[in-house]
């Protein structure tokens, strides 16, 4: 196997694991400070990839004028449609901005994300607080099925595609760079960015906790819920804004990925199980260690796929992630970064 | 008072639970479809009303391509009744349907949500028989779920007439006397795809094929490399993917460095879609190979695939077993009646849909019966034309339709939603043509009920 397969590989891993990494660390996030599982959270992913969905269809709704020397699939006057944006802003900067659909959807998507948190946790969620697990875990994948089924109602169940800006269309050679021959080491310029945009929310959200007075207090509350609301302090309502923020990283990350898989209903399902595994292999409640699994079984995963793997061991691009989190939990039974307590009775 | 009642014996020896084994095991084994039979064949009309029964997938992934098949039906059962502008059946070659439904009977309909799920699409079909007491089966966007749903109507006694279905083994080694298929198989796209490949690529090329990990996959990745093989083409490697496979970047990834100059994706639907996404993200279709432009290939193009795909299909080579922009008569007057009804062309799926129902209804009129065994007969062996693909033959051996089949690439420059492709050449139907031993397999005795 040479050498530039397997950076190849590791590359290619780092993409996904920073898929898995984003909303791992979401559903870490909610775990550590309502305690609760949550089942919704693909869903979550899968909203946010739809807010750029969305907004592409906003900025590309269009009047319609007849063009009398063209002809339909039916032989009548062809109808031409013209989006209004390119007609208010100007052809250049209403083209710039439908090409530009996709990172412009985080202006939406944060709000509409942080929105959706705070109804889900308000108006459901917090019903079943004081539940078994597996009551919260039967509401939440019951909302799950719901939010998806209302957005195949509404978007169909076919992938809609969402393209790069035309910019970032195309890839870098980083074989050239590092004195391979060219096209052997050839990466996506969207993935690159959709990399760096993972490394700098989980860098966010690792500030926001550590180096705020509100970070602080949920730490404390995540650690010791009773003695916080003991001091007098609203821990729930911190921790409400906490699911929150859980939902717009899913939604944030599930936005950026639009370009890497047209999105589809099913998208946050496909996302779903894996993102449980990484959070149980990275240790129950434990920020860092979602983050690290995310990105050690996304370049298991890479590796996994390659034809001398398989050719090897048949079928191990099927079950690596899951052999993985045998071997990882055998030897470190509370997971990679797992803290003693912790889903512990 | 005495009784000369013996007392009931409740122990249980051996040998009794032995034979109570065999008998349950022989009810178990004995059919598990009831449909009802009052005179000679099963869910006879004794009224003035025939039911059909529309399987088609509702719910998953496919229920966009259910949604046109539904369509299809619709339409189709309307020009049966006589309402409408009869859509192809002016077309069509047979003149025995007269807008009267099916042999004077008013045609009706009831529909199933297959899931694109073998066992739910069976369930399905299984209610449609027992309960609504449907005559035919028709429908469906799987193989899987098309063989699955054939082997059930061989069972039950009734017609199944194939939805979109590419698989070889549908009416290859999975083929049942009371199913038959309109739509083209593996075989034929490869055999079709093959000499256009060479005439734009060349024969001195190298193939990299990711091929779905199931059954179409396995039969499509065979007839594509046997094809192009033929034609010169060297295999680098074979790779099989899963399918629920949504990021195909690390199987892409090492194609450029191994070698190869062409890349077959053996995917359909959302794998298709993702895989060719992943394949023009990686650059490959603007790449340099072997002193080459790297080409992708995708054997079975579907309209609504081609959507999901976007710009990404540009180019690219494949093939579909009817297009909307066909400009002979039938298509013509199909693509004009459902567009008018719903605002849009159909698609390749909704077209041999359509097809399939009005291919029923005339083989019953042509047989004077809706005895499954009669139709069967009327259907083997028989030739028409004016229904969208030219002239097309029922092959009596396997049930499968012969006809000329499209090769397409995706349009430089599209100018709606749904003109996303272009034909770039109509392969008659003589060079798709294969003997009907080659997959095996057998038809078995047609089955009435």
């Amino acid at each position: 196997m040479e050498l530039s397969a397997i950076l190849l590989q590791v590359l290619n891993g780092l993409d996904k694991g920073s898929a898995y990494a984003l909303i791992a660390l979401g559903l870490t996030l909610i775990f550590g400070t309502l305690g609760v599982v949550n089942f919704a959270h693909g869903a979550l992913f899968m909203i946010g990839a739809f807010c750029a969905v969305s907004l592409q269809k906003i900025l590309t709704i269009s009047f319609t004028t007849i063009d009398e020397s063209k002809t339909d699939f039916l032989g009548n006057p062809a109808q031409i449609h013209t989006p209004y944006v390119e007609k208010w802003f100007g052809e250049a900067v209403g083209a710039t901005m439908i090409d530009w659909a996709v990172p412009l959807a985080i202006l939406l998507a944060i709000p509409v994300m942080l929105l959706v948190g705070f109804a889900m946790e308000r108006g459901l969620i917090k019903h079943f607080y004081k539940r078994p697990h597996a009551d919260q875990i039967l509401v939440t994948f019951g909302l799950a099925i719901v939010l998806q089924e209302i957005i195949k109602a509404y978007f169909g169940a076919n992938q809609i595609p969402a393209p790069a800006p035309d910019a970032l269309i195309g890839s870098f050679d980083f074989g050239v760079l590092l004195g391979f021959d060219p096209g052997t080491i050839i990466y996506p310029y969207w993935r690159i960015v959709y990399f760096l945009f993972a490394m700098v929310v989980v860098g966010a959200v690792f500030a926001f906790l550590k180096f705020t007075t509100f970070g602080m207090v949920v730490r404390a509350g995540m650690a010791d819920r009773e003695t916080v609301g003991l001091l007098g302090i609203n821990i729930d309502k911190r921790f409400t804004i906490m699911f929150g923020i859980a939902a717009a990283v899913a939604g944030l990350a599930g936005v950026m990925y639009t370009p890497i898989n047209s999105p589809n209903y099913h998208m946050g399902m496909d996302f779903l199980v894996i993102s449980f595994v990484v959070v149980v292999v990275g240790g129950m409640g434990s920020l860092a260690g979602a983050v690290l699994a995310g990105f050690i079984l996304g370049i298991l995963e890479s590796f996994a796929s390659m034809r001398e793997v398989i050719q090897l061991i048949p079928g191990i691009n099927q079950v690596v992630i899951y052999l993985a989190a045998i071997v990882i939990l055998l030897a470190r039974p509370r997971g990679l970064l797992g803290r003693k307590g912790v889903m512990e009775s | 008072m005495s009784s000369d009642k013996k007392p009931l014996n409740l122990s249980l020896t051996r040998r009794a639970v032995l034979k109570a084994g065999v008998a349950t095991a022989a009810v178990g084994a004995a059919p598990m479809i009831i449909p009802s039979k009052a005179w000679g064949y099963a869910n006879e009309p004794s009224g003035s009303t025939v039911t059909l029964g529309f399987n088609v997938p509702q719910s998953g992934a496919y229920a966009d391509e259910g949604a046109d098949e539904l369509r299809a039906y619709e339409l189709a059962v309307e020009h049966l009744n006589g309402e409408g502008d009869g859509g192809m059946m002016s077309t069509f070659s047979s003149k025995e349907l007269k807008g009267n439904g099916i042999l004077g009977r008013k045609v009706e309909y009831v529909t199933g949500d297959t899931q694109t799920k073998p066992d739910a699409a069976r369930a399905s079909a299984r209610s449609m028989i027992e309960k609504d007491g449907a005559i035919m089966i028709t429908g469906g966007s799987s193989s899987g779920v098309a063989v699955a749903v054939q082997a059930l109507c061989q069972e039950a006694g009734v017609i199944f007439m194939a939805g979109l279905t590419h698989s070889n083994d549908t009416t290859g080694k999975d083929k049942k006397a009371n199913g038959f298929r309109h739509f083209f198989n593996s075989y034929m796209s490869g055999a079709a795809l093959a000499p256009i490949l060479a005439a734009n690529y060349g024969k001195d090329r190298r193939a990299y094929h990711l091929t779905a990990d199931y059954n179409w996959g396995y039969t499509t990745e065979e007839a594509v490399r046997t094809s192009t093989e033929a034609m010169g083409w060297d295999t680098v490697a074979a790779v099989k993917t899963p399918l629920s496979q949504t990021d195909f970047s690390s199987y892409v990834a090492p194609v450029q460095a191994s070698g190869a100059d062409i890349l077959v994706l053996n995917h359909y639907g959302a794998n298709m879609v993702n895989s060719l996404t992943s394949a023009v993200e990686f650059g490959l279709r603007n790449a340099q190979s072997n002193g080459k432009n790297f080409e992708i290939v995708v054997p079975l193009y579907s309209r609504l695939m081609a959507k999901g795909a976007g710009e990404n299909v540009k180019g690219i080579f494949g093939s579909t077993n009817w297009h909307w922009s066909l400009t002979d008569e039938g298509s013509k007057a199909f693509v004009k009646s459902f567009g008018t009804k719903y605002g849009f062309p159909p698609s390749q799926a909704a077209h041999t849909c359509y097809v399939q129902t009005l291919l029923y209804a005339d083989a019953c009129e042509r047989a004077g019966t809706h005895d499954p065994c009669g139709v069967a007969a009327a259907l083997e062996g028989f030739e028409f034309d004016g229904l969208g693909n030219g002239p097309t033959l029922y092959r009596a051996e396997d049930h499968q339709c012969f006809k000329d089949v499209l090769v397409v690439k995706g349009k430089e420059n599209p100018s709606s939603d749904f003109d996303l492709l272009e034909i770039v050449e109509i392969t008659p139907r003589d060079k798709v043509s294969y003997d009907a031993s080659i997959f095996g397999g057998e038809l078995g005795a047609c089955n009435s009920g």
